[in-house]
């Protein structure tokens, strides 16, 4: 690409840096966020984003509950989360600014369109002097610059109304971004006219905004002391990547799973609630994958669907969020009493009730591992991060199909939200475990267990001779027809019980994700907080701590050796975004003190978080 | 896809019935119900391995396990869900909902709704016997005022549904009423809801012989049976009484049901395709007789054949690392 030969001062190298692009709804900041996230991939940096969109779906321009934000963390190593502090914020307005600006680090950027800091938007954001105007942002470094009117210089050629032109202020911001990072700008310019090839005028005008921003850099016409800067490359594993959010990975994994498992399809029921509907967006779209979606009339009615499709002999699967969870819990009863596959997808938020439906926590640990009347278990896994999605997705559709069991994913808001880069495996290389119904009257009952896994057979109705009658009503473990007998329901509650637990025997056996087997300090997380706690444990480890971090994926049941190797260490931390629920199960189950450290705000861990409690111990 | 008609011409009406012991109360209407489903069965040939027989909770829903069928005996009131999930899953099969008024009607009512609105390609059997009996005699959604049961000891204050009335108000293509005891009626009524394809909604007054015997003796006494029940037919004059001396017409200048002399000029020929008539006859009360037989009988297509006439649907050879590889990607090399 040609470039300016005007000479600018060195770029400087940062290991890792956080941007934040912070405007109005409309002001167009996820795509901005998304685009420069693709720059960065392609330039071969590690990243980790999280758009952070208000809940209102239209909410009134220029007010507070109006910002929307994308924030990426990139670098060449260590990029394990979002990031804790912004680096770089891009305020796009004063309300943007007044809310986003509790994250940026002292002595960090901020850039400002000034045009939009008039006294209507600032009034809105409840600000009673214009900050650019007074030494309120004195500890940051602040670049101000008139976006609305260099953008609309720059598509002036193109005849845009001054809404339409205004609208290309994000792409201008973009180009800037790109240009002090020194990214390409071939794959926005792609995408742009992809985007727009019904609107030339538009796509045109877009591109010279992106490109008048790089160059605005690049000649210098900015300020002096704004240098540009080189993020070095990751060091990753070769191969071939893309971005993947959560929610990809989850729909996408469920694919793959229902192909290892050589079913031919899968019957998906949900019901709208936020966040977990991008999933059923997703699959409805899936449908040449043997995917058939159904929007039930309520998450009863989604679980019950799904069930039923289980128990034709194809896999159900059925997703929601916590309160959406806690609807379907009579109906994952019945499929543990009827010992049918099914599997559950909980995007969890924040709660109890309603709660904060746009944040994320982890609060539904206990509704999945316990949450059910009667002695009800089911297996329990969660995803570390997007690209882990894929695999738990696949993973639950192995035990759900093996151990004719409902297995509970637990995903969060965060996760399908949030994107990082994931090396796409090739379909040759993923698992096959091949499903077999049972077609072969001799000696049949439905009950009729498997000596190794204890499951059931599973039957399509339409096979012949093997026509039999199953429900909720206790069954004989003989016969498996309706009993009430005592000790047969013992027996049951045992058999569904040992079951469960002897998946253990077929799961890894429990790893150390770094440091050593042992030691003074374990830092046990499940579930999305992964790279908050791996990082503040290779922070504290490279300061020569003795700490370790163990992440679990199996929930229920726990893998065999869990209990043997924390009790090799002297104390154990538990980090949850929950008010202690992993801490109070690893109590219970192994009779060891350990100590939860709770975080409840909706927000993800920060590394720094994790770290002071570390340093508390150790 | 194709549509196959398999029947199994060879079997009787006892080899429907499952080898599990019947236990509803001696005297109870369901054995009724279960003769007549077994009945028609037989005469339509039903293959059995490709007939589910699906329930929610209640004494009617005892039903699967007294039929030599496949069979899933599910949760309160969701029986039309799960029932959904298996068309989705396998459209070929015969899918049969066997529910009560308290199940499909109050606890179950939203699925009800739904499943009728979409039209998923069900026979949907409600066994209304006006009370809650496995719970022990509490009035319910079908109840009249004044029902006088354990919940209700001054009498229930509450107005009752009227399940026909409901089905219409859902959008069901097929709604029928009959009654336990009237074994040709019923066995009638269920060959043409089994015929339909579609949700069929067949609701059968069945007497409750332990907390609400008789509640229908006023409709289905022998003695007054042929002046409290006008028997429809599509095609035939509303015509009701011991010899059939009487009519229903349109009572001039209004929207509403009138009793005449058989022989006036204007006595209505049933359209069972009219839903404004069904709608009519659905509601009609004592003193008017209770309309028995398809009040409503307009098919469209159904909803899980309709999910596989959309573009792609029930393929799954599409490429795997086409999906993975889609949008961009990018190398990185060793």
């Amino acid at each position: 690409m040609a470039t300016s030969s005007i000479s600018r001062p060195q770029r400087e190298t940062r290991d890792s840096v956080v941007i934040r692009f912070a405007g109005d709804s409309g002001d167009g900041m996820q795509v901005t966020g998304s685009q420069f996230t693709l720059e960065t991939a392609l330039a071969g940096s590690d990243f980790s984003t999280f758009p952070d969109f208000p809940a209102e779906i239209r909410a009134p321009t220029g007010t507070t509950f109006g910002v929307s934000a994308f924030q990426i963390h990139f670098g060449g190593r260590d990029v394990m989360t979002p990031g804790d502090a912004v680096d770089v914020l891009i305020a796009m307005n004063p309300a943007a600014l007044t809310v986003e600006l509790r994250d940026l680090k002292v002595g960090g950027t901020v850039i400002v369109d000034t045009a939009a800091f008039n006294e209507r938007n600032l009034s809105k954001a409840g600000y009673a002097r214009n900050p650019l105007e007074d030494d309120s942002l004195a500890r940051y470094q602040v670049l101000k610059f008139d976006i609305t009117k260099l953008t609309a210089d720059a598509v002036k050629p193109h005849g845009l109304s001054s809404r339409e032109a205004h609208l290309c202020r994000n792409m201008w911001a973009l180009g800037l971004l790109l240009w002090m990072y020194g990214y390409e700008r071939t794959a926005t310019i792609e995408w742009l006219n992809r985007k727009f090839a019904k609107k030339p005028v538009i796509a045109a005008a877009n591109v010279a905004a992106v490109n008048a921003g790089h160059a605005f850099g690049e000649t210098a016409e900015m300020a002096e002391h704004m240098v540009g800067y080189v993020v070095p490359k990751a060091d990753v594993r070769p191969g071939r990547y893309r971005t993947v959010s959560g929610t990809e990975g989850l729909a996408w994994g469920l694919v793959a799973g229902l192909r290892a498992a050589g079913i031919e399809k899968m019957v998906f029921a949900g019901y709208p609630i936020t966040p977990a509907s991008a999933l059923l967006h997703t699959l409805a779209n899936l449908r040449s994958y043997g995917v058939v979606t159904f929007q039930a009339e309520d998450e009863i009615a989604a679980c019950g669907a799904a069930l039923g499709a289980s128990y034709a002999g194809a896999l159900g699967v059925t997703s929601s969020s916590g309160p959406g969870i806690a609807l379907k819990t009579e109906m994952l009863g019945l499929a543990i009493a009827t010992e049918l596959p099914l599997v559950v997808i909980d995007s969890q938020r924040a709660g109890p009730s309603t709660g904060m439906p746009t944040k994320a926590e982890q609060s539904d640990l206990f509704q999945a591992v316990l949450g059910r009347n009667a002695d009800a278990p089911l297996a329990v896994l969660a995803p570390a991060s997007t690209g882990d999605c894929f695999d738990v997705a696949i993973e639950a559709v192995r035990l759900a199909t093996k151990y004719m069991t409902p297995v509970i994913v637990l995903s969060d808001g965060y996760l399908a939200h949030a994107a990082e880069p994931w090396r796409i495996p090739l379909e040759g290389d993923l698992p096959r475990f091949p499903v077999s119904y049972r077609t072969d009257p001799e000696g049949f009952h439905p009950f009729l267990r498997d000596a190794e896994t204890l499951a059931r057979p599973w039957v399509k109705p339409g096979t012949p001779e093997l026509e039999h009658r199953i429900g909720g009503l206790e069954r004989d473990y003989d016969s498996g027809h309706i009993s009430y007998d005592p000790d047969n329901h013992a027996r049951m509650t045992k058999a569904r019980a040992d079951k469960i637990a002897g998946i253990a025997n077929d799961i890894p056996l429990q790893d150390v994700a770094l440091g050593e087997d042992h030691g003074k300090l374990a830092v046990v997380g499940w579930g999305s907080t992964f790279g908050a706690i791996h990082r503040a444990v290779q922070m504290a480890r490279e300061e020569d701590q003795d700490v370790a971090h163990i992440h679990l994926r199996y929930l229920s049941p726990f893998p065999r050796n869990l209990g043997e190797l924390l009790k090799r260490y002297d104390r154990v931390l538990v980090p949850e975004m929950n008010n202690g629920q992993l801490v109070k199960l690893l109590r219970a189950e192994y009779l060891i003190p350990a100590e939860g450290f709770s975080k409840v705000t909706g927000k993800p861990f920060r590394v720094v978080e994790i770290s002071e409690a570390i340093g508390k111990i150790v | 896809m194709t549509v196959t008609t398999i029947t199994d011409a060879q079997l009787a009406p006892k080899d429907y019935a499952s080898d599990q012991e019947v236990r509803w109360c001696p005297g109870c209407g369901d054995y009724a119900i279960l003769k007549a489903v077994q009945k028609a069965c037989a005469d339509m040939g039903l293959v059995r391995e490709r007939t589910v027989f699906v329930s929610g909770i209640g004494c009617a829903a005892r039903f699967p396990y007294y039929m030599s069928t496949y069979g899933f005996h599910t949760v309160h009131g969701r029986a039309p869900a799960i029932a959904t999930g298996i068309k989705l899953a396998n459209p070929e099969l015969d899918v049969w909902v066997m529910t009560g008024d308290g199940d499909g009607l109050s606890i179950g009512g939203n699925h009800m709704l739904h499943v009728l609105r979409r039209n998923v390609d069900l026979n949907i059997i409600l066994f209304n016997n006006e009370i809650y009996g496995l719970t022990k005699g509490q009035y319910s959604p079908t109840s009249r005022r004044g029902t006088r049961s354990p919940s209700t000891p001054l009498g229930s204050i509450e107005n009752p549904v009227s399940a026909c009335a409901f089905a219409l108000g859902a959008g069901a293509r097929f709604v029928a009423r009959s009654i336990d005891t009237q074994q040709a009626h019923l066995i009638g009524v269920l060959k043409r809801a089994h015929g339909h394809r579609g949700a069929s909604f067949v609701e059968i007054l069945q007497n409750c012989v332990v907390f609400n015997d008789a509640v229908f003796e006023h409709i289905t006494g022998k003695d007054v049976a042929p002046e409290a029940q006008v028997l429809v037919e599509h095609g035939k004059p509303l015509v009701f009484g011991k010899t059939k001396e009487k009519g229903l017409r349109l009572k001039p200048g209004t929207l509403e049901l009138e009793i005449v002399a058989a022989g006036a000029a204007d006595v209505l020929v049933h359209d069972e395709t009219n839903r404004p008539l069904a709608q009519l006859l659905a509601a009609l009360e004592p003193p008017f007789p209770t309309a028995m037989g398809v009040l409503y009988c307009n098919p469209t297509e159904s909803y899980e054949r309709d999910v596989y006439a959309q573009k792609g649907a029930g393929q799954g050879k599409a490429d795997l690392d086409a999906l993975l590889n889609s949008e961009r990607t990018w190398e990185v090399g060793p």
